[in-house]
């Protein structure tokens, strides 16, 4: 913050030289893209143990035997709903109107709820039906996995609150637009995951 | 001081609206786009699986990944509003980059670990089964 400013006393205009160019822009974006990245190789390991260890029941329970698809057809949709609404309140905040983006926001956080609250229905069943992480390779490797993918959404309902509380303080301020952008990436890649999740676990695993 | 202040802060918007904004000019139509095609390509994986269509497991996996990879692809350009041009094509290159990473660790593993399998020697009983790992 080095702007030089000349004297109002002199009468003269007051003279701007810094052109603001302290860091590139949009420089925040591409940091993050890139965390999402490293993020994308966490669950590429996941998904390669289960790849190699899914099938290994231990003469216990089978992908098919446990998986219970509408069930789980209820949470994706619940997912596709919450990017579809945060996209929404992505378009509010470009039309810099608060109260529609704090409303999809809260909208986008009872979908992600939802999800949360199903997925812990379904593990807890699991557990309760003796089909715990410890159960099987097969289980182990499930629960990693999906645990993973259940605690990224977890988190990324608290973050979501989080910006709700800034947004409504503070305003969709520029600081706040960038927080967004960034949750937005969050959120729609992990539902990109989910698609691998539910193709490659639920799916396949069901046949 | 404060006028100083404001002002900076102002032109500090106006420099990122220009700026920082630029890579992610959502629009309504973009995002149904991309969430009517997500609906299809989900609700047809289900369907095959629970309706059993195809006539062996085996293809209906395949099949079930090609449309996983495609909903993907319609993800990234609808959702994450991908493209080789934002950030000067450094994000392209990172996902790129990644994408690469992944497919020989999945690849490789899945290869690895399957010849590993087919070469182990078969369980006498199977209720030796019980106590494997």
């Amino acid at each position: 913050m080095t702007a030089s400013v000349t004297a109002p006393t002199s009468g003269a205009p007051v003279v701007f030289y810094d052109a603001g160019d302290h860091h590139p822009p949009g420089s925040t974006m591409l940091g993050f893209w890139l965390y999402l990245m490293s993020d994308c190789l966490i669950f590429a390991v996941l998904f390669a143990v289960y790849a190699v260890l899914g099938r290994n029941y231990a003469a216990g329970p089978s992908g098919a035997d446990l998986f219970d698809l509408p069930l789980v057809a209820v949470n994706t949709a619940l997912l596709l709903f919450s990017s579809i609404t945060y996209g929404f309140a992505m378009i509010a905040m470009q039309g810099k109107r608060k109260g529609q983006v704090l409303a999809w926001l809260a909208i986008t956080g009872l979908f992600g709820l939802g999800f949360l609250c199903i997925e812990l229905f379904e593990f807890h069943h699991l557990i309760h039906e003796g089909a715990g992480p410890q159960r099987s390779a097969f289980l182990s490797s499930f629960f990693t996995l999906v645990g993973t993918h259940g605690l990224h959404v977890t988190f990324g309902t608290i973050w979501l609150v989080t910006l709700m509380v800034q947004v409504s303080r503070l305003g969709l301020t520029t600081a706040n637009r960038r927080r967004l952008m960034c949750l937005s990436m969050f959120w729609h890649f992990l539902d990109v995951v989910w698609i691998g999740v539910f193709t490659f676990v639920y799916l396949m695993g069901s046949m | 001081m404060a006028e100083h202040n404001h002002d900076n802060h102002g032109h500090g918007d106006h420099h990122d609206d220009h700026h920082d904004d630029g890579g992610f000019h959502v629009s309504f139509k973009g995002y149904m786009t991309g969430f009517v095609l997500s609906v299809i390509l989900t609700a047809i994986p289900f369907w095959l699986v629970m309706a059993k269509v195809l006539p062996s497991p085996k293809i209906t996996g395949f099949v079930i990944l090609g449309f996983a990879a495609v909903q993907m692809v319609v993800h990234m350009i609808y959702f994450l509003h991908m493209n080789a041009k934002i950030e000067g094509g450094w994000s392209m290159l990172a996902l790129l980059f990644t994408i690469a990473l992944v497919v020989i660790m999945l690849a490789g593993s899945i290869w690895v670990m399957y010849h590993m399998n087919a070469n182990m020697m078969p369980t006498p009983d199977p209720a030796a089964m019980r106590n494997m790992p």
